[in-house]
């Protein structure tokens, strides 16, 4: 009987898991739309359900039914597989990061966490890579020119801005001596990690926008001059994967960085005391918090040109946080 | 007992699954009515000429070969800065003297123009 609930609760809260991020990253496309109409002063979708909150669905609905259109020029399994690879890398991400305590359900302490790696962060950053290859796979079997270019532009972005990531990350782990993301959220108990890193926090934040191809650094689709890059050739359900994969990305990054930054579901712990879900209403509040600041940019910042956005990844963004992290050795090595 | 690595193999298996899914269901249920004009490549306009599986730019290339030097860096950082707490100041010079080296290649790959995008 045992090993049947030890094998079911894992399967259910998997499912769970997925299902929220998908819901979360369907949302998110209404909540930017709606937000961008927002500043600038428009309504956003409206018309499906109060507030258009059914848009997301009808969206949904509307790329199932459509067309199933293979470009006769295409690296056809590659072509297809690509999307999937995209989604799955990003829900994968997911699996490391504690979004509350241990709660007691029926009779069982679980703890709202898929996995407590000991390596989690490594993971996390060993995942994260992963999605680039949906892109590059996506763009290059696409035999489009524009595609091919946007891949291109993808890939040299991503790993470039993995370098600050990576750095920024290191100036946490300094501080918190693990790797184990559940101890660095018990760490951050006190005061959240952004009070002793705000170069880190804005470094990773940079980082995080470019890596998940966000304006202002969404070269990889830029639609004037591109025409959407990487996803020119992929139409019906195959672009709904991708465009799924890049809002679900957002919210898995913002998870992140409320777990690394902004103290997971604990911090204030006078708030996260009161109930275990308070924990998680908490995380969530950072997660959406986080959210809007993305929106916040793109609507803010106009796009940025190639060869500058890379100069200020390795000329600047890269030293900086060198300097930030040999900084953080040494006031911790004083203390 | 199952060990946390089990349980994220099953999240993979499920988050691997979805999009899979996903694809499987649109194929049973959307029309499918392909003609030469509709499976052509996507340009202004006008027709493709020849493949896009051509060579490209070596920038792409050199900046792959920087970051493989910098990220195997960022590897071998990441066990000294979690037990940064345990092996103190001795530690700290070693990676000084460490990152000092880096910055030479990064000074150099500068100089040498690899991060200019012509």
């Amino acid at each position: 009987m045992d090993w049947v609930t030890d094998f079911w609760i894992p399967v259910i809260k998997a499912i769970v898991v997925v299902l929220a991020l998908l819901v979360g990253g369907a949302y998110m496309t209404w909540g930017e739309r709606k937000l961008c109409a927002r500043f600038q002063v428009r309504y956003g979708p409206n018309r499906a359900g109060p507030f258009g909150i059914l848009q997301p669905l009808a969206d949904a609905v509307k790329a199932i039914f459509k067309e199933e259109i293979v470009p006769h020029h295409v690296d056809k399994a590659i072509y297809l597989m690509s999307p999937g690879i995209s989604f799955a890398a990003v829900l994968i991400t997911f699996a490391v990061i504690p979004f509350g305590p241990q709660i007691d359900l029926l009779g069982r302490q679980i703890g709202l966490w898929i996995g407590d790696l000991q390596v989690g962060l490594l993971y996390l950053l060993a995942i994260a890579g992963l999605g680039s290859y949906g892109i590059v796979l996506g763009g290059w079997s696409s035999n489009n020119k524009y595609s091919l270019l946007g891949a291109l532009r993808a890939t040299a972005q991503m790993i470039s801005y993995e370098l600050p990531m990576g750095l920024a990350l290191l100036s946490v782990v300094v501080l918190a001596g693990t790797l184990n993301l559940n101890r660095i959220v018990d760490f951050q108990g006190q005061w959240p990690l952004i009070v002793w890193q705000p170069l880190g926090f804005l470094i990773f934040f940079i980082a995080i926008l470019a890596e998940s191809n966000r304006s202002p650094f969404d070269l990889p689709e830029t639609e004037n001059e591109l025409i959407s890059g990487f996803m020119t050739e992929y139409g019906g359900i195959k672009f709904a994967l991708y465009f799924i994969a890049e809002y679900t990305a957002m919210v898995v990054n913002s998870a992140i960085v409320a777990t690394l930054f902004l103290g997971g579901w604990k911090w204030p712990a006078v708030l996260s005391n009161l109930h275990p879900l308070a924990g998680v209403a908490l995380f969530l509040a950072k997660v959406l918090v986080v959210l809007f600041l993305y929106v916040w940019v793109r609507a803010s910042c106009p796009r940025v040109r190639y060869d500058k956005f890379m100069r200020f990844c390795w000329k600047f963004l890269m030293p900086l946080a060198w300097v930030n992290l040999a900084v953080t050795a040494v006031i911790v090595a004083l203390i | 007992m199952l060990s946390d690595y089990h349980f994220i193999g099953v999240f993979v298996l499920v988050a691997i699954a979805f999009p899979f899914l996903a694809l499987g269901i649109a194929w049973l249920l959307r029309p499918k009515k392909p003609n030469p004009v509709k499976t052509a490549i996507y340009e202004c306009g006008l027709e493709t000429i020849g493949d896009a599986w051509v060579r490209f730019r070596a920038q792409y290339y050199i900046y792959a070969l920087i970051f493989v030097a910098f990220d195997v860096e960022a590897v071998f950082l990441f066990p000294w800065a979690v037990a940064y707490h345990r092996v103190g100041l001795w530690a700290l010079a070693e990676v000084f003297l460490f990152l000092g080296i880096l910055t030479i290649g990064l000074v150099y790959a500068w100089r040498k123009g690899a991060l200019r995008w012509q």
